[in-house]
């Protein structure tokens, strides 16, 4: 049995998905982990499989061809990078409307995700998924990743990766649980109103040792323990002029109450 | 004192001349006053805790040796914590809290509490002690001859007038005063514009729509080498943004942009905060010290916060080898609002 013949019988989007499961099965880690391969060698199934996805949970603000709407922009050229992006971490398909697409938990499978990237991908030339390659830190430097993170990073995502506020209701995310991947294809696109980091201004040897900073931040202990959304004076001030001057008052009550 | 003011004071208290005397509340003996067991018992309290500070120390001092930094404990919702800052912390922070808590708890329980009353004197000295150093103080006067050696009276004042001209003299060490430093940059015509921390110089090609780069002069080392202080690299922060050149809406100069590149200072026109926290569909560009929001789009304009001007815009062009380069200094000074400044 292949997989071109049941498409073409049956056009029901489960058996479409059931196609992809099985061809993914065969090929998951080459669709997946190989920048080329989502744009090159993805198969015209998945590409299928991706368009009739798009129709029918994208068109609505992208439109039918991805050209852009008044309610979403246009995705051709944004690359398989920008949809792996948006989709793995939930932020698209977004609810409603609103300022800033929050994360939140993925409706798309792995499989579906893959279809959807190499559909995006088709359409024009865009960043690529990084590969596991693209992602090996083990011979990045980490003190240069803390340097180009506080040049380039943390002015809008807090010196610990913690994320902060920008104008109108916009933010900035916190990156404690982003993977590599995630933050690789961020750098690369600029998803929402994140600047691009391409690699021409931020070349791939400097990405990594961000990444590594990043993960450095992600899994170093925290020698003083609770750390207060590493916000610094804001909420340790809060805490300390509540619970801090609430425990001297509590003291200085007790010492000025009668014996008896 | 009035008549009217005495019988006020008179409901209250006992006036006995000028003196009012209060009655003291009766005095209530506590339980350890009473019952000499209560009172053993607040004595072991106290006790105890002296004793438990003394151990808390012994465990200070064994936990230092003992405990490496490397060990972590796990404490649920208060996270990870390094067990050598925990322990050390809470064997010292009981130490000290507990002579704390003991001395208190002695001196409210065991230490006498009777009232007793201090009456208050007047705060003047007594009239004779006054006459005593006045008299000494002219008798001073008169043997030091202040007043009759009139040449030794007035160059001890001359002298005095004088000692202070050093402290005035050394108020120059404060300068120089800034001059016209405030209103330039070390950006001029040709200067390189090379990404900050890394150096690399900066192809138009090499920024696509969207892209953000922290940039600085290329001999911005050199300068600041040869300066001393990071004052230059202070002022020449730049940042590089690139938009659809149909985006821009408008710019603070004719042909300062190169194709829908733009450079800004990087200093935030309010009190000086380096700022990169720029949205790119906005092309709001929002400092994070207090809110003021610059649209690079339309000239840097402040369009919220307490920003008075727009971010100055550093006119750019590309150099015969293809690098972006500055075509002059910034038009205007960079950075918070000063006095001269027109």
């Amino acid at each position: 049995m292949t997989s071109t013949s049941v498409r073409r019988n049956k056009a029901t989007g489960l058996v479409v998905l059931l196609a992809g499961l099985v061809m993914t099965g065969v090929g998951y880690a080459a669709v997946t982990s190989t920048a080329e391969a989502s744009v090159t060698t993805a198969s015209q199934t998945q590409i299928d499989q991706g368009k009739q996805l798009f129709q029918q949970g994208c068109a609505t603000c992208h439109g039918m061809a991805a050209q852009g709407s008044s309610e979403g922009p246009s995705l051709i050229g944004v690359g398989a990078a920008a949809v792996n992006f948006q989709v793995s971490t939930g932020r698209m398909p977004m609810a409603a409307p609103a300022n800033q697409a929050p994360q939140k938990r993925p409706i798309y499978t792995d499989d579906q995700i893959a279809a959807l990237a190499s559909y995006v991908a088709s359409l024009g030339p865009g960043p690529s998924i990084p590969t596991d390659e693209d992602l090996n830190t083990s011979d990045a430097n980490l003190a240069e990743g803390g340097v180009l993170f506080r040049t380039n990073c943390a002015q809008c995502h807090n010196f610990a990766g913690r994320g902060g506020a920008l104008s109108n209701g916009k933010y900035a995310p916190s990156m404690m649980g982003a993977t590599p991947r995630q933050i690789y294809e961020a750098m690369l696109t600029g998803p929402q109103n994140m600047p691009v980091f391409n690699d021409k201004t931020l070349p791939p040897a400097q990405k990594k040792a961000i990444l590594k900073y990043i993960n450095e931040l992600q899994t170093a202990p925290s020698p003083g323990g609770l750390a207060l959304g590493s916000l610094g004076p804001v909420t340790e001030g809060v805490f300390i002029w509540t619970a801090g001057l609430g425990a001297l008052l509590a003291v200085a009550v007790w010492i000025g109450a009668k014996v008896r | 004192m009035s008549n009217d003011h005495k019988s006020d004071v008179a409901t209250t208290g006992i006036v006995e001349g000028d003196i009012v005397e209060f009655p003291l509340p009766p005095h209530h003996h506590r339980l350890t006053d009473t019952d000499p067991r209560a009172a053993r018992r607040a004595e072991r309290q106290v006790s105890t805790m002296f004793i438990l500070s003394a151990l808390c120390i012994v465990g200070f001092v064994a936990a230092y040796v003992a405990i490496p930094e490397t060990s972590y404990i796990d404490l649920g919702p208060v996270g990870t914590v390094q067990s050598s800052n925990l322990i050390l912390g809470l064997t010292f922070g009981m130490a000290t809290l507990l002579i704390g808590i003991a001395a208190i708890h002695w001196a409210k329980k065991l230490m006498s509490d009777e009232e007793i009353v201090d009456y208050r004197h007047p705060v003047g000295s007594p009239q004779e002690d006054r006459d005593a150093a006045k008299a000494a103080f002219d008798a001073g006067v008169a043997e030091s001859g202040f007043v009759e050696r009139k040449m030794v009276r007035r160059t001890l004042l001359g002298a005095l007038a004088l000692f202070p001209l050093p402290l005035i003299v050394l108020l120059k060490d404060m300068g120089p005063l800034p001059g016209d430093s405030l209103r330039h940059t070390i950006w001029r015509k040709g200067s390189r514009i090379v990404i900050d921390v890394t150096g690399q110089p900066l192809r138009p090609e090499d920024m696509q729509v969207g892209s953000l780069v922290s940039a600085s002069p290329a001999d911005l080392n050199d300068i600041q080498e040869a300066d001393g202080d990071q004052n230059a690299r202070a002022k020449a922060s730049i940042i590089l943004v690139r938009m659809k050149p149909s985006d821009i809406v408008s710019e603070q100069g004719d042909g300062w942009s190169w194709n829908g590149i733009l450079a800004f200072s990087k200093i935030c026109t309010h009190v000086g905060c380096p700022i990169a926290l720029y949205q790119q569909r906005t092309h709001h560009l929002l400092c994070p010290c207090h809110q003021s929001t610059f649209d690079l789009a339309d000239s840097g304009k402040v369009v919220f916060g307490p920003a008075a001007r727009a971010m100055p815009q550093l006119p750019i062009t590309v150099d015969s080898e293809g690098y972006l380069v500055a075509q002059s200094d910034f038009q205007q000074p960079v950075g918070p609002s000063f006095w001269e400044r027109a």
